[in-house]
């Protein structure tokens, strides 16, 4: 039996249901994000492991303890919040001591943790600041520490980085996985951004209108997405129109293109849908690949971003940006390649 | 620009004089008991009246007892309404409003037919039950302001995600409220406090039909009686008043100050 076993878990307010029938289990020191846009009920389920939200049907094991009847203090998770939720009235000591007094340990113990804490995040100095006095990053930081304090099961984000500017939220994210790595800390993170679902998670499950359109590595999900709306979540994707013609090829925009996989069991003549990673498409050198036109040029710093017109779609490649080749003019005639590997044939929703 | 702020500055010194002249006039007419010089004269009769510390004490003990009784009806329900009961708020607070509306001399009647000697509960039969009785109508009587110190200052703090984060580090819903909540609402608190301390230390209706020594029928008492020492009383009256608004302020000022 995994750490966290969900299962069947529902909820629906009213006659509009947000989590339908979702399954997952998550083993001791995973880290798991949920990804996805608002409203597709990640934070929900991550309400409802905390006990903040009833559920609808379904049940939620932790360490084989079913908790689904039980008031969030008696869960045993630690929650750290979007605004951060830090006590106004409390120093960043008292904060972090908080959960260890309303557990009754002894004063010494209750020192010596918080310090251990203090020292963990950082913020050794600042025991005696109020929230007020901190930067969002302290702030956070200073939230984390008392969820930890107490030494939960479950850590449970839910968007902690958002508040944070861009700079801080880059270096948060790989101290909080640094110190899920070293507690061993069975993690589950709550974000809709896909570069930080992808850096820190060993798992992520990505939401779609309150299922699991997809679980997997960070790998898996980009590299292999499932679905549409996965491919066009997670990563920058073309995503094109073609036509079966047999098991190992399609037609594309009148081009004939080679796929490694996912054709098994389509009829020639059907339409399907690829997706297409920008880094995995190149300008050919020698004549060989598919025929278009360069429609537009972006220049982003390390990277180039050329928009390629075939026929009726467009195919949007990412290239490095090397000083010794410079990059396409709008309106050149150039051909694109890409492998078979690259194309990777979409399900149904 | 100019215009406008001199027709600023007309406003207030309009409604200074307004309230202010009527007041110093009675101020200066409190210390002119004795003939051709003016003294405190009137004042330290006032203060050297067994009467007037007795009935000033009772109604101080009312105050404390009617903030204590307010302050725990009002906060777990604000606080209640606040996170669990949103859609109730406009209900709740018409209601919190209703003493504004209601006559004291209607409520105070409406309690002596509920609770008079003949009732099932004849809270009216003995002092200490009157006492009750009227320390309940004076909890009505300043819930409007006592409800809004209390609301305004739960509107102040995120109420939903702090009660979340004190039960994810295992507090009860008691030790949320007692210690998350109350302190952070603290300066509302007070307010309503001070606001109520106001309104009881003066009130006369309940006092007066319910027949308890308090401060508002010693005031009509003496009024009705003596010329000089009622104008002392009226000053001494608003010291308290003032000094109990000023208190707000300072508590309110200070509570600013610590969490910008």
């Amino acid at each position: 039996m995994s750490f966290i076993d969900i299962r069947g878990l529902k909820k629906a307010f009213g006659a509009v249901t947000v989590v339908h029938d979702f399954d997952l289990s998550i083993e001791k020191g995973e880290f798991v994000s949920f990804l996805g846009p608002s409203g597709c009920g990640k934070t929900t389920i991550l309400r409802m492991i905390a006990g903040f939200e009833a559920a609808s049907g379904g049940a939620i094991a932790i360490d084989g303890r079913e908790v689904g009847h039980l008031p969030p203090a008696k869960r045993d998770v630690g929650m750290v919040f979007q605004a951060y939720a830090l006590f106004p009235n409390m120093t960043v000591a008292q904060n972090i001591a908080f959960g260890l007094r309303i557990a009754k340990k002894s004063p010494a113990e209750i020192r010596e943790r918080v310090a251990e804490m203090l020292a963990i995040i950082k913020l050794p100095d600042l025991a005696d600041r109020y929230p007020w006095q901190l930067s969002g990053g302290q702030q956070q930081r200073v939230a984390l520490a008392r969820a930890l304090a107490v030494r939960p099961q479950v850590l449970l984000l839910d968007e902690p980085l958002s508040a944070l500017d861009a700079k801080i939220r880059v270096s948060l994210r790989e101290e909080i996985r640094a110190l899920q790595r070293e507690l061993g800390i069975t993690t589950i993170f709550v974000t809709h951004d896909q570069e930080e679902a992808l850096s820190m998670s060993d798992r992520i499950v990505v939401m779609h209108e309150g299922r699991a359109a997809q679980v997997g590595t960070p790998f898996e999900v980009y590299s292999f997405p499932k679905t549409r709306f996965v491919a066009s979540f997670v990563g920058t994707l073309n995503l094109l129109e073609a036509e079966v013609i047999d098991a190992g090829r399609l037609r594309l925009d009148g081009a004939e293109v080679a796929v490694a996989r996912g054709l098994e069991g389509r009829a020639a003549g059907a339409a399907v849908t690829v997706a297409l990673r920008p880094e995995a498409v190149s300008i050919g050198t020698n004549g060989e690949g598919i025929p278009g036109v360069v429609e537009s040029v972006a220049f982003l710093g390390a990277v180039v971003r050329v928009r390629v017109r075939l026929g009726a779609q467009t195919v949007t490649l990412d290239a490095f940006n090397q000083t010794t080749v410079a990059p396409p003019k709008p309106g050149t005639a150039v051909r694109l390649v890409f492998g078979a590997d690259d194309l990777l044939v979409l399900g149904e929703e | 620009m100019k215009r406008s702020t001199f027709g600023s500055w007309a406003s207030v010194a309009i409604g200074a004089i307004y309230f202010l002249l009527p007041l110093l006039a009675t101020f200066e007419f409190s210390l002119r008991m004795k003939r051709g010089v003016y003294s405190f004269e009137a004042y330290r009769i006032v203060l050297g009246d067994v009467h007037f510390q007795a009935s000033f004490l009772y109604s101080v003990v009312l105050a404390l007892a009617t903030i204590i009784v307010g302050a725990i009806i009002v906060t777990p329900t604000a606080y209640w309404v606040r996170l669990k009961l949103p859609k109730l708020r406009p209900v709740v607070e018409f209601v919190t409003l209703l003493p504004l509306v209601v006559p004291a001399i209607v409520i105070v009647f409406g309690h002596l037919r509920m609770y008079n000697s003949q009732s099932l509960l004849p809270l009216t039969d003995s002092n200490f039950g009157t006492d009750v009785l009227i320390t309940f109508g004076y909890v009505t009587l300043s819930l409007p302001y006592m409800y809004r110190s209390v609301d305004t200052a739960l509107g102040a703090i995120d109420v939903a995600t702090l009660t979340e984060a004190a039960e994810s580090l295992g507090a009860s819903r008691f030790q949320t409220l007692t210690r998350v909540i109350f302190p952070n609402i603290r300066a509302g608190l007070l307010s309503g406090a001070f606001l109520t301390f106001a309104i009881v230390i003066g009130e006369f209706t309940f006092a007066s039909l319910l027949n308890r020594p308090a401060f508002g029928p010693y005031l009509q008492l003496v009024g009705a009686n003596r010329a000089y020492e009622p104008a002392a009383l009226a000053i001494i009256a608003f010291v308290v008043t003032w000094a109990a608004l000023g208190l707000m302020q300072l508590v309110g000022a200070a509570r600013r100050a610590v969490t910008k």
